[in-house]
């Protein structure tokens, strides 16, 4: 709000609220490790009626990686509309947008009834679709027009489901509803609407046709938002919902998301290869990676939702440090055309490691995070018989080393073409090495985040698995 | 009871008729009216199904969730309608371009 009325501090604002915030994640961290989960009931009219913000270890991590990533993006941002052909008027605009939508999701992440997860959802979806539409172009009009109709197809989806659950069952709660659910028609014709809405959302792999368009004509920190924090906000409802409130043995339907993944993976990788433009690769690799999150579904045991949400987190943090990276390149080039790559390496190391260091996460090579993430896939799949999942987990990972292999063999070699060059301030560079590198260290401190998913953990009863 | 089932009929017909109109037609203001209907379809279907029982003073719950829902429409339509205006500035005509499904 305060981000309208001072433009000119605005960027001082920004970051002191960033870090406002950031302080307060971490006081919530603590307080839910030491505690456990936290409710805390809004104006103290509790869960029937009023609204209760939900804090467990899933919520924790999910608010924590989004910290690191915002802090990240706003630093970064500093530089970023610093450029001189970006508008002031449209820098300035920004910064509230960004702000609203970052309080959108931490709100998301907290809320404990599914209505108030619709709310947070649009609120995060016309953000996003504003910020989108920053970069002003056709290509980016379009694409935000675009994003704006399916995310609002996709809501409407979700809350026809909501309004299905609670006139079944008389409550929007999830633990209320978790308590009182059992298949039924209604159950069952809810549970197919919210998914279907919620996987628009996610883009997972026949519904992810808007995804690579709205990322790669955005802004370069608005894109790594959208790939690293707003899709997986979706699926974060989703994962809820499923775990929580839909009946567990629904096999088949976990097959068939499975199914969904598998193909996402390849396809998207495939897709990624064959692009010729930096931001539009990164882009379809978001939906390949995507793919994992889904193939936890048909084993749907302890070590696969682990696994998943281990990606979820290191992909968070890879994909805003590749997005970055990419935005530098875009601002010291002037174009992101992977074939006409000049020396990139020279000119910017600090860049192409961050860019490599992520890749090395993407392709899941240890010691980094999403090395982590595909190994407790791996394990509950072999565990589980079901050795399709173990070569798709492989053939991706081989797919992603292609396409991260063809940007950084180009990134060495000079281009026929010469071009004009600008100058990249230097925190642009950092922050994006910066994330690269907390990526990588994700792996290495792998039991901490895995003790806080323990926490209040929804899928603790099934820990045999 | 009857009155109770139309209502919800209907919703779900407005519901099926805009998700219809939003897939078969290009043009973006008829893209956003075929939200917009839809969305019209899910609030009547809320309030259709706060009447539990015949006689009984209808559940409120679901009326707030409909008020809350028609903020969340309006603001969305607002800002839908501010990039169709954008969109038809810069491209010229207020149509997505066709766009191959690889």
């Amino acid at each position: 709000m305060l981000s309208f009325l001072l433009p000119q501090r605005v960027k001082l604002l920004g970051l002191l609220i960033a870090a406002g915030v950031v302080a307060a994640v971490a006081a919530l961290g603590w307080q839910v490790a030491e505690l456990g989960a936290q409710r805390y009931a809004i104006g103290g009219w509790g869960a029937p009626l009023g609204i209760d913000l939900y804090a467990d270890g899933l919520s924790l991590l999910m608010l924590m990686v989004n910290a690191v990533v915002c802090l990240g993006v706003s630093v970064y941002s500093t530089g970023y509309f610093n450029r001189a052909y970006f508008r002031r008027s449209r820098a300035i605009y920004f910064w509230p947008l960004w702000m609203f939508l970052w309080a959108a999701l931490n709100a998301l992440f907290l809320s404990s009834d599914i209505f108030n997860l619709y709310v947070t959802l649009e609120l995060l979806g016309l953000s996003a679709v504003a910020l989108v539409a920053l970069a002003g172009g056709a290509d980016a009009l379009t694409s935000a027009m675009r994003y704006l109709l399916i995310n609002l197809l996709g809501s409407l989806f979700y809350l026809l489901g909501v309004a299905l659950l609670y006139h079944r069952f008389g409550s929007l709660d999830i633990t209320i509803l978790s308590q009182h659910i059992e298949p039924s028609p209604a159950v069952w014709v809810a549970m197919g609407l919210m998914t279907s809405g919620l996987l628009l959302k996610t883009a997972l792999f026949p519904m992810h046709f808007w995804l690579p368009a709205a990322h790669a004509s955005a802004p370069a920190p608005v894109s790594a938002l959208l790939s690293a924090l707003v899709v997986k906000a979706s699926f974060y409802i989703f994962l809820r919902l499923w775990l929580e409130i839909f009946p567990v043995d629904s096999s088949v339907f976990g097959e068939l998301l499975g199914v969904l993944g598998a193909i996402a993976i390849f396809w998207g990788g495939v897709q990624a290869l064959r692009q010729t433009r930096l931001k539009m690769l990164i882009a379809y690799s978001t939906v390949a990676q995507l793919g994992y999150l889904f193939l936890a579904f048909p084993m749907a045991s302890y070590f696969a939702w682990k696994g998943a949400l281990f990606i979820l987190l290191s992909h968070a943090l890879a994909k805003t440090a590749m997005f970055m990276a990419a935005g530098n390149i875009l601002h010291f080039g002037g174009h992101d055309r992977i074939q006409d790559f000049d020396h990139v390496v020279q000119y910017q190391p600090l860049t192409s490691a961050a860019f490599a260091l992520a890749g090395i996460s993407i392709m899941g090579l240890p010691p980094s995070g999403g090395f982590i993430g595909k190994w407790l896939l791996l394990e509950a799949a072999i565990n589980s018989g079901q050795w399709w999942l173990v070569i798709i987990i492989i053939m991706g990972g081989l797919l992603a080393a292609a396409y991260i292999f063809k940007v950084i063999g180009y990134a060495f070699t000079q281009s026929r073409k010469s071009h004009q060059t600008r100058r990249v301030p230097i925190r642009m560079e950092w922050t994006a090495l910066i994330l690269a590198i907390a990526a990588i260290l994700l792996g290495l401190i792998a039991p901490w985040p895995l003790a806080i998913m323990d926490i209040g953990l929804p899928f603790s009863g099934e820990a045999a698995g | 009871m009857n009155t109770l089932y139309l209502y919800t009929i209907v919703g779900v017909g407005l519901f099926t008729l805009g998700l219809y109109a939003l897939l078969i037609h290009s043009d973006l203001l008829r893209k956003i009216l075929a939200i917009n209907i839809m969305g019209s379809g899910v609030f009547l279907i809320l309030v259709a199904l706060a009447a539990r029982t015949q006689g009984a003073v209808p559940d409120p719950v679901p009326h707030a969730m409909v008020i809350t829902g028609i903020v969340v429409a309006v603001s969305a339509t607002a800002l839908a309608l501010a990039l169709v205006i954008r969109v038809r500035t810069k491209v010229g005509h207020a149509n997505l371009p066709e766009q191959s499904l690889e």
